[in-house]
Order: C-alpha cells, then structure tokens, then sequence
C-alpha cells in the first residue's frame, strides 16, 4: 500500500476538499512544490493558480485557488485558500471605501432624512397608537 | 343594512397584513436555513487557521507579532455587525444595549472608542449617538463574501499596527438555536497567550517561504478577517431566524385581533337586528 498525507482544503466561506492523497502540488510564491506524505513542516504563501491533488496514481483533482496559505506537517497539508484575488492595493482601496462612505453618511446626516430611524419612530409610534385604542375599546 | 361597515373593512385590512407577515415568516424560514448552512460551511477554515497559529506561536517563539502583544490600552476598535432591515425582533436593539454598556465602561476607564459598522441599522442607531465611525459597509447580500468585509477589517487592522487602536473587539450575535440569539462582545486583538496554549511534546518549527513575519502577518490578518466574516454570517442566520419567531407572533397577534373583531362584528350585527324586530313588532302592536 502506497503512503498517504492527509488534505484539506478550505476557504473562509466553505470546505473544498478533505480527504486522503498520495501527493499534493501547489504554486508557492517561490516556485511550484510537491508535497509527499512525511514532508518535514513547511509553510508557504501561494500565488494564484492550480492545487493538485493525486488522490490515486489514476485520480487526480484540480482546484484553482486565488492565493493563501499552504501548510504542512508530516501527516496534514492544509491548504488555507482565498475566496478572491488580494493584492495590497486592492485591499486599500476597498480599505478607502468603508472609510468614505462612513464619513459621507456622517456629513449628510443633517441633510437627508434618516430613513432606518424615521421607520422606527414611526413603528414605535404606531404600536403606542394600537394600544391606546386597544384600551379604548376594553374601556367602553 | 350598514351594520359594522368599520369593522368589516378592518377585519379585512388586518387580514391583509397576516397575509403579509405569513409570507415574510414563510421567507425568513428557508432562509434561515440557508444561512445556516452557510454558517457551518465557514467553521472548518477558522478550525484549520486557528490550529496553525496555535502552532506557528509555539514553534516560533522569538518573532512577537503585535497582534499577540498586550499593551496598555488608551482606545478601543470596535466591529460591530448589525442587520440591513428591520422586523426582525429585538435583535439588533439587544446587541446595542450590550455594545452600550460596554462603551460606558469604557467610558469610565477614559478609554476611547472607534467603531466601524457593518448593516445599516447599526449606522443609523451609532451615528445617532454620535459614536465615531470610522468604516462602515452597508447593504450586503445575504449571502456576503470575505471580499465584502475585508476594506473595513483592513481599516482596523491598520490602526492596530499604528498603534491608533490598542484592542479590537467583535460585537456580535451568537446562534444558539432558532428561538435563541445571544448577543456579544468579544475580544479579537491582541489574541490572547492563554488561547494559544496547547501541550506539543517535542520543539520543532516549520520551514518559512519567503520567511516567517511574512507568513505569520498574513495568517494573522486572514485569521482576524476569517472570525469577522463568520460572525457576519452568523449574525444573518440569526437575523433571519429572530424574524421568523417575529413574523410568526404578528401573524398569530393579527388571529387574535381578527377573532375579537369578529366578535364585536357579530353583537353589532345581532342587535341591530334584535332591534329591528322590536320596531316592527312594537309597530304592528300599535295597529
């Protein structure tokens, strides 16, 4: 019987792929690498592109990940995969964003009617107007 | 004979709206079990990541990540997530009164606060107050992505580095069952040591590609992104099962009212013919 290493792939948002595999590759940031059962601890950053994962000498699966982290331990890889493509200016830009539009909502606050707000008081105001005639009605 | 015309048209108006929160409690049903899987599905990657660190901690001794340093805290982050809409309960109200207490404590300690916010109702209740937002993203799906949040996560990640905040906390609501949501606080920096302790026999440490500060900031940030994210999607099963239960009280109140109407319908009904009768007898009587 051949050696197996235990895989697991996962994103933040769902598992990929869990199960056994005779050898697992992926792009590093450094080159690509193939990691056979019993590989010494190891961890790296991947880049965008293809992890592979020889479940049998005939079966192989393919995934595409967009970055993250592989990890290794003689008888786990975990494959910690982003959901999208990060780069840091991209990351800032989104960073800017959140930061805008918080400072814009907090500049029109006089101008344009609070609409969240304004439906509570409203749903409050309703409720207190049931109840009075709630009370008018057990009262007569 | 015009008896009780109001009550008619209240009856029917009142049943109108049942139909609507029938829907809306029928909607919130298969929802909630879709962002339930979808909570789930998010578990195993903050199992697998937290489980690295707790290794790269204990196999790394000598690289000290500010994000696992203590210091003395002057002002806190705080990342609070909220619902988009409303009619959903009390479940966004009974996480501010958590977060509010939170911040008087604060407040006494002369500690001050930024808060970046995810969902509208939460911008809306904490720029009231005038809290100082500092991020915000609004109007997510219901089915968010890591892409959605990481702007804001960045935003306070970044002042944790620069020393502009010196904690981070994730206020939050916990799924306990569909009845129940707990509201919290929870800190997510600086990660404490107790939390990392774990008994490996033997010392090792891993190889580092390129080298281990920059693994060790990436998994860091990807580990804090990765708790936030799943509160968020936490947060929405929970608000889709609170207004459910919501949906389903409105619908029995609007029962019940519906029955008391009808009640009051039916006397109504029955005396003015009761006191036709009488008129007509009476009348016939005095021929």
């Amino acid at each position: 019987m051949t050696m197996t290493v235990h895989v697991d792939i996962v994103s933040a948002e769902k598992e990929i792929y869990s199960g056994l595999a005779e050898m697992v590759f992926a792009s590093a940031e450094l080159g690509e690498v193939g990691i056979a059962p019993r590989h010494a601890p190891f961890i790296t950053k991947l880049t965008p592109g293809e992890v592979r994962v020889k479940v049998t000498e005939t079966e192989q699966q393919s995934f595409y990940v967009s970055g993250g982290l592989l990890e290794v331990q003689p008888h786990v890889v975990t494959v910690l995969a982003d959901t999208a493509i990060r780069a840091k200016d991209i990351d800032e830009a989104a960073a800017l964003d959140a930061k805008a539009r918080a400072e814009e909502s907090l500049s029109d606050k006089s101008g344009k009617i609070d609409y969240a707000k304004a439906q509570a008081e409203l749903a409050e105001a309703i409720m207190q107007l049931r109840t009075l005639e709630k009370l008018r009605k057990r009262g007569m | 004979m015009a008896v009780g015309k109001e009550i008619r048209t209240q009856i029917t108006s009142i049943k109108n709206t049942q139909k609507i929160t029938r829907a809306m409690e029928m909607v919130a049903a298969s929802k909630m079990r879709k962002t339930k899987e979808k909570m789930d599905a998010t578990r195993p990657y903050s199992k697998k990541i937290s489980q690295i660190i707790k290794h790269l901690a204990h196999a790394n001794p000598e690289y000290k990540h500010p994000f696992l340093q203590e210091r003395e805290v002057k002002r806190v982050g705080v990342i609070i997530v909220s619902s988009d809409r409303g009619l959903c309960g009390g479940l966004n109200s009974n996480l501010f009164r958590v977060i509010l207490k939170h911040f008087q404590e604060w407040e006494q300690a002369n500690i001050e606060i930024d808060v970046a916010i995810i969902g509208s109702k939460g911008v809306s209740f904490f720029s009231s107050i005038n809290a100082n937002i500092v991020g915000q993203v609004t109007r997510l799906s219901d089915m968010p992505h890591l892409e959605d949040l990481t702007g804001l996560i960045k935003l306070m990640l970044d002042a944790f580095y620069q020393k502009g905040i010196d904690a981070l906390y994730l206020a939050s609501n916990e799924f306990i069952n569909t009845m129940t949501q707990k509201p919290g606080v929870e800190k997510l920096l600086p990660i404490s040591a107790t939390e990392l302790e774990e008994d490996l026999s033997g010392y090792w440490d891993y190889l580092y590609e390129p080298d281990a500060q920059e693994v060790l900031d990436i998994l860091l940030s990807r580990f804090v992104e990765a708790i936030v994210y799943q509160g968020l999607v936490e947060n929405n099963a929970c608000e889709q099962s609170a207004r459910m239960v919501a949906m389903k009280s409105a619908s029995d109140n609007a029962g019940n009212i519906m029955d008391e109407l009808q009640l009051v319908y039916n006397k109504a009904r029955q005396a003015a013919i009761t006191q036709e009768i009488s008129e007509i007898v009476s009348g016939a009587a005095a021929v």
